[in-house]
């Protein structure tokens, strides 16, 4: 693996070895404090972000790397019509590694085909988000100890929610997997999910659009945002955007072993009075990506001066 | 109307009935140093009407592209004034800029440099001579950067 653009770029052996790397970061990550040092990692933030880019450049500052980068496409030259091929070609000059987000999906794998140093996509639009599949993967496997038999419920926006998309892709191949797919039919996981990954690897899959009448048999619930920025019609996004509210007196209903995620931001789609519950693991979750990405950017930089 | 039959070439045959200069384009045959004729519009007891492209000469030229543009099209191979080989046509496995991508969101709107690559979104090959699908039908193509299908 050079770059990482969707998680079907890692095989199932290769997504085991970065949880095993990232579950001894864990135990001893004084070991890799030095681990990356004199490299720089750039972060080019076409779209907003909070944790993804904040995780990626303390993830590289903890490993004793550099960070450059930017959080605001107007305070770079893409707001002269520079092109995705050309800002490439620049921070390639600086920079050993570079995650990038970009509104327009399928940039990151553009940026990929003129690039000599590794792209990690950070989310194209409502495409992909592999690292943050990574970090779901990482959390499930932390707190429940297993990726196979489970059945998870996928809640929201499933049609734009990019870290759905990558989620399906990756637990599919994993035995034992039921999905639960829990969504306003408007905003239902497009076919080439239905028709690809789920079809392919004959994957156990239920539709409602109950939240409620299916908690109690969930072992994991992930819950998405009614994203704003991917709908054309304001009118349907007022429309649509609290299909879903889970509260505490939902999680009666819920097994009490339940894991609850969220890749945030939130804004209604669960309440603040789950947020103390044990089984609320979002916040969990987002240390984890941090400590996923620490050993996606010590494994993805190990091939690259291989291959160099 | 007569068209002279060739001696060494190809022929495109069963095109439909209007389609004949978007296979041209699509083929680069403007830019072969060959003689071609295209037909437009001659009758056919099969399809009504239909359209024919004879190409003269030895030549290379990628027909691909074809079993996607006009899956109902058949190729004869003329070698010494007969057929020597009639090529069936299948869906190739890669398209690129043939068909452009529809999806607003897709970076191939705003990079324009970038070349339009479609990929056969069909279960593994079954076929291993670089083509799959049946032939006749369009299958289904994904856009390579973002997924969107074309049909």
């Amino acid at each position: 693996m050079k770059h990482l653009i969707q998680i079907s770029d890692l095989s199932e052996q290769e997504i085991d070895e970065l949880i095993s790397l990232a579950d001894d970061i864990l135990q001893d990550s004084a070991r890799y404090r030095e681990a990356l040092r004199h490299k720089t990692l750039a972060t080019l933030f076409f779209e907003p972000s909070t944790r993804t880019r904040l995780s990626f450049e303390s993830a590289m500052l903890e490993l004793g790397g550099n960070v450059l980068g930017f959080a605001d496409p107007n305070s770079s030259s893409a707001t002269k019509g520079e092109s995705v091929a050309d800002t490439i070609r620049t921070v390639e000059c600086y920079a050993d590694i570079i995650a990038m987000r970009h509104p327009k999906e399928g940039a990151p794998l553009a940026a990929s085909m003129k690039s000599r140093v590794p792209i990690i996509n950070a989310g194209d639009g409502g495409h992909h988000h592999p690292t943050q599949t990574l970090t779901d993967l990482f959390t499930i496997k932390r707190e429940k100890g297993r990726l196979t038999n489970l059945v998870v419920g996928l809640c929201g926006d499933l049609k734009f929610g990019r870290t759905v998309h990558s989620l399906v892709h990756a637990m599919s191949r994993y035995d034992g997997i039921t999905f639960v797919l829990i969504s306003p039919e408007e905003l239902t996981l497009p076919d080439y999910l239905t028709e690809g990954p789920l079809k392919r690897d004959n994957v156990r899959v239920a539709a409602t659009n109950s939240l409620v009448s299916t908690l109690g048999e969930l072992d994991v619930l992930y819950m998405t945002r009614v994203q704003r920025e991917r709908f054309f019609n304001e009118a349907d996004y007022v429309r649509l955007k609290d299909s879903y509210i889970l509260n505490r007196a939902m999680l009666e209903h819920a097994k009490p072993d339940l894991a609850i995620l969220h890749p945030l931001p939130r804004v209604n789609e669960i309440a603040a009075d789950v947020d103390d519950d044990p089984r609320a693991l979002y916040f969990r979750q987002m240390f984890y990506g941090k400590i996923i990405r620490k050993a996606l950017l010590i494994s993805l930089m190990r091939n690259y001066e291989c291959l160099k | 109307m007569n068209i002279d039959s060739i001696n060494s070439g190809i022929v495109i045959d069963h095109i439909q009935a209007g389609n004949s200069m978007n296979i041209y384009g699509l083929l680069g045959l403007d830019k072969l140093q060959s003689s071609v004729a295209i037909i437009k519009n001659c009758k056919s007891r099969k399809m009504g009407r239909k359209d024919i492209i004879k190409i003269d000469g030895e030549f290379d030229v990628n027909l691909d592209v074809l079993g996607y543009v006009d899956p109902g099209a058949t190729v004869s191979i003329i070698k010494d004034g007969v057929t020597a080989q009639k090529k069936k046509l299948s869906l190739p496995r890669r398209i690129v800029n043939v068909v452009r991508c529809n999806n607003p969101r897709c970076i191939t709107t705003t990079e324009t440099a970038l070349d339009q690559v479609f990929v056969l979104a069909d279960d593994p090959p079954r076929q291993n001579c670089g083509f799959v699908g049946d032939p006749g039908t369009r299958g289904l193509y994904r856009c390579v950067y973002c997924d969107a299908a074309k049909g």
